[in-house]
């Protein structure tokens, strides 16, 4: 193998980075914005798992006395309506807004694949009523298939989950399939075939590991996606229901109402699910160029 | 006991009488100017056009401008009652006859001649509603032996007994006239479609948008009403209904904003915004399902309105909702108010909160009831001041150790859950449009003989006592009956009990005119003498 060759192979065709030792730091480097934005999705985990200690006030505590408290010593982001601390509210509506984000990114990401793999694996009629059903879900934004699952099933934490999971899993579904078409004239799929392995088997040992890569860059991506409809739903008074911390919540209502008197109870919260989305989506576009190998050809 | 026709005259009787035909007497200082379509905003969308049904402000400010009443309260002197299509009426010497006079020549919108036969349909409907037929304030009703019409232009209401209550209940402003015939034909007709004899005509209804009526040229009353027209917008959240007052888009919302969207609006509008306020005729109730265990046990029922620290809201939530005013079954500052030194004495009303809490602790500990025990809060997804008021009760109940979750609902499955008994507890408000205790009383009679009570108890001794004083006439002989009843249902028993009572404040455009507030956001919106300045 001539030398410029090998060095293009060891340069472009390696495994994808992340799964080298090491590779946390190589992809920091490499690619600044993205590590920035895996290094705010640790401390929001971080921030979440830990509220309990990090939190200055309990967050559903009201406190007449320090009604719409700007921010100072005593309330760093301030006081809300209710005299509840705001960063205290911030530091729990993480949980919130991840546990949210993960159940449904992972949901829905998960049974995308599945199906996206078993349309590419039987193909067929079967394929073809699949991704018909895909596009009519497809063919509605995000935000209003998720407005009617949740008015059909009601609000409250799991139906919010569920409402963000069902739009996710066409878009999944798609982007699987179209990796998975490939996968299925592979000669080792053929060969477990052969060998009497079942259509499961098939499918769940030899082709969805080998769509791990665009799996877990729609996992991020949703994951941005998923915190963005969970705190509109709640802006809309269809998700979490108050006292419970949650960043749309925060800004809903008497952060609204009360603009004017008290702009740190939505400019906070705004804050965290920007920083949160934008985190999110910049970490998912460096994870897919790292994953991605076409991305690195010159 | 003995009831003298002196007592009978004695409960507003004359006034009324004095007043009949009277029309509303406006300022002389501004002559009325005729013309123009009033835009108005309504926070809630109307689920049936059926008044005798409904009980939501949401159907009665777009819809009541269409419907003449049989008897009305005078806007201008609340709650002196007057007659609408009555012209006449007068009571037998025993109390137990109400004869009453059509006005002649009052015409449906269809052209069609309203007579007597039309008021007996109408209360037929209310008070004997055929199977299928919801009739929401039907045990109002309960004294009424039959209605008679023995020609077009008078009415009968023959009572089984008398009833302090009878005359005002007949100004009910939900008692929509309708035509005797469309009910004969179809007694839900109205549920889907309107057709009165009021002030205005329907144009059109696009639901959730907006709600159009025109000036009907054929009313009854010579030069009424003013404007050309009226347009209701509906807009379900505060903010942007506040946003369309405060930039002339609606000219007012009548059921009533909180103080900050008060001075909101007077920020804005400066000089040309006017507010009028009043206490409201409404409270916040928080409602327990006494047939679900622990709250069947009333030392449960008692620790649960002990935990509330009324004082603390009444200065807290009063800066960011309509609530503000701590009173027991009847509306601070009306006759039937309960006395300070009485409210005081019932639980969750003292001025001691830390000892009410160790007594509430203590009596769920007696209970049998664990630290940290859970149970849901349902409420409607309204946030003023509903949302405010799940968000106060879940803290205080916290505070003596209670897991609460909050639950909020839209209206038709809330009621839906509270009506069949799928709730713990729930954040029910008692909204009336005049001072009555038959009225506010009807909410704590047995669940089985009240169709809005929902705490789902039977209490003989409340409905005898309701009985009793709702067959007295005189305020005097009423009271102790009344106190009597408020101490049980919501001190010793606690099924049920009041947060905090509301203050209405209605600020709008200074072209609003002929409209005066009261305190309740039921009464007065027919809008016949209301007109818009330049």
């Amino acid at each position: 193998m001539p030398g410029s060759t090998r060095a293009f192979i060891t340069n472009n065709l390696r495994a994808p980075i992340l799964f080298r030792p090491g590779s946390a730091l190589d992809f920091i480097s490499s690619r600044p914005l993205g590590g920035a934005g895996a290094i705010i999705i640790v401390l929001m985990i971080a921030a979440a798992l830990l509220a309990n200690f990090f939190a200055p006030y309990d967050p559903l505590a009201n406190n007449y006395g320090a009604m719409f408290e700007a921010p100072g010593v005593h309330h760093w982001l301030g006081t809300d309506s209710f005299g509840r601390d705001v960063l205290s509210r911030i530091l729990y509506g993480s949980r919130t807004a991840l546990w949210v984000g993960f159940c449904s990114s992972l949901f829905g990401t998960s049974i995308g694949a599945l199906i996206g793999v078993s349309c590419a694996y039987f193909g067929g009629k079967a394929d073809l009523f699949m991704q018909r059903l895909m596009d009519i879900l497809l063919s509605f934004p995000l935000i209003v298939l998720a407005l009617v699952v949740v008015a059909v099933s009601g609000s409250g934490l799991w139906n919010v989950i569920l409402a963000i999971t069902i739009p996710m899993i066409p878009r999944a579904a798609l982007v699987v399939r179209s990796s998975a078409l490939a996968l299925r004239q592979m000669l080792f799929v053929e060969a477990a075939l052969t060998l009497g392995s079942s259509h499961w088997r098939v499918i769940s040992r030899h082709m969805l590991p080998n769509v791990m890569a665009p799996y877990l860059i729609m996992l991020t991506a949703f994951l941005g996606q998923a915190i963005l409809l969970e705190a509109s739903l709640s802006f809309l008074g269809l998700g979490v229901a108050e006292p419970t911390a949650a960043w749309g919540l925060m800004l809903r209502g008497a952060a609204v109402e009360f603009a004017e008197r008290a702009p740190w109870m939505a400019l906070f919260p705004g804050l965290a699910i920007s920083l949160a989305v934008f985190a999110f989506n910049v970490f998912g576009d460096s994870l897919r160029d790292a994953l991605d190998p076409k991305l690195r050809l010159p | 006991m003995v009831i003298s026709i002196k007592a009978i005259m004695s409960r507003g009787f004359i006034l009324s009488l004095l007043a009949i035909g009277a029309p509303a007497v406006l300022p002389a200082a501004e002559a009325p100017r005729p013309g123009g379509e009033l835009v108005f905003a309504v926070g809630e969308i109307p689920p049936s056009f059926d008044g005798h049904r409904e009980t939501t402000f949401g159907m009665l400010h777009p819809i009541a401008p269409h419907y003449s009443t049989l008897l009305r309260f005078d806007p201008q002197n609340y709650p002196k009652i007057v007659g609408d299509v009555a012209e006449t009426w007068s009571f037998s010497r025993d109390g137990l006859t109400l004869t009453v006079k059509i006005r002649k020549g009052i015409k449906f919108h269809d052209g069609t001649p309203l007579t007597a036969h039309d008021v007996k349909a109408t209360y037929d409907k209310i008070i004997f509603p055929p199977e299928g037929v919801a009739s929401a304030r039907k045990a109002l009703y309960s004294m009424v032996d039959k209605v008679e019409a023995p020609d077009d232009l008078t009415v009968v209401f023959k009572l089984k007994h008398i009833a302090a209550s009878f005359l005002a209940n007949l100004a009910s402003p939900w008692n929509f006239i309708y035509s005797a015939e469309r009910l004969k034909k179809d007694p839900r007709w109205y549920e889907k479609n309107v057709m009165g004899s009021g002030p205005f005509i329907f144009v059109e209804h696009v639901a959730g948008s907006h709600w159009v009526g025109k000036k009907n040229p054929a009313y009854f009353m010579p030069g009424r009403p003013y404007l050309d027209g009226f347009r209701a917008i509906f807009i379900r959240d505060t903010a942007p209904r506040v946003a369309a007052v405060r930039s002339g888009q609606a000219v007012v919302e009548f059921r009533g904003f909180n103080p900050a969207a008060r001075d909101d609006i007077v920020k804005t509008l400066g000089n040309k915004a006017v507010v009028q306020e009043s206490p409201w005729a409404c409270n916040i109730l928080v409602t327990l399902n006494n047939e679900k265990k622990p709250f069947s046990d009333a030392r449960v029922r008692r620790a649960l309105t002990l935990a509330i620290d009324r004082n603390e809201a009444s200065k807290a939530l009063a800066q960011i909702s309509v609530m503000k005013y701590i009173g027991g079954v009847f509306r601070p500052g009306s006759e039937f108010a309960t006395p300070p030194a009485e409210l005081i004495k019932l639980p969750g009303f003292g001025k001691d909160i830390n000892a009410a809490r160790n007594e509430a602790k203590r009596l769920l500990k007696e209970a049998g009831v664990p630290e940290g025990f859970s149970f849901v809060l349902k409420n409607r997804n309204v946030k003023e001041p509903y949302e405010v008021s799940g968000v106060y009760l879940v803290d205080q109940w916290r505070k003596i150790g209670l897991n609460v979750t909050h639950t909020p609902l839209e209206g038709g499955p809330y009621f839906n859950d509270l009506r069949q008994g799928n709730f713990d507890a729930g954040v029910d408000f008692d909204c009336e449009f005049m001072d009555e205790p038959d009225l506010y009383l009807l909410k704590y009679l047995s669940s089985e003989a009240s169709p809005v009570n929902y705490a789902r108890y039977k209490d003989a001794t409340l409905d005898e006592l309701y009985e009793r004083q709702s067959r007295m006439l005189d305020v005097k002989d009423r009271l102790p009956l009344i106190r009597q009843m408020e101490r049980r249902a919501i001190g010793e028993q606690a099924y049920q009990f009041p947060l905090l009572w509301w203050q209405r404040i209605v600020p709008h455009s200074s072209r609003l005119k002929g409209w005066k507030i009261g305190p309740s956001h039921y009464v007065n919106q027919d809008l016949r003498d209301v007109w818009l300045a330049p």
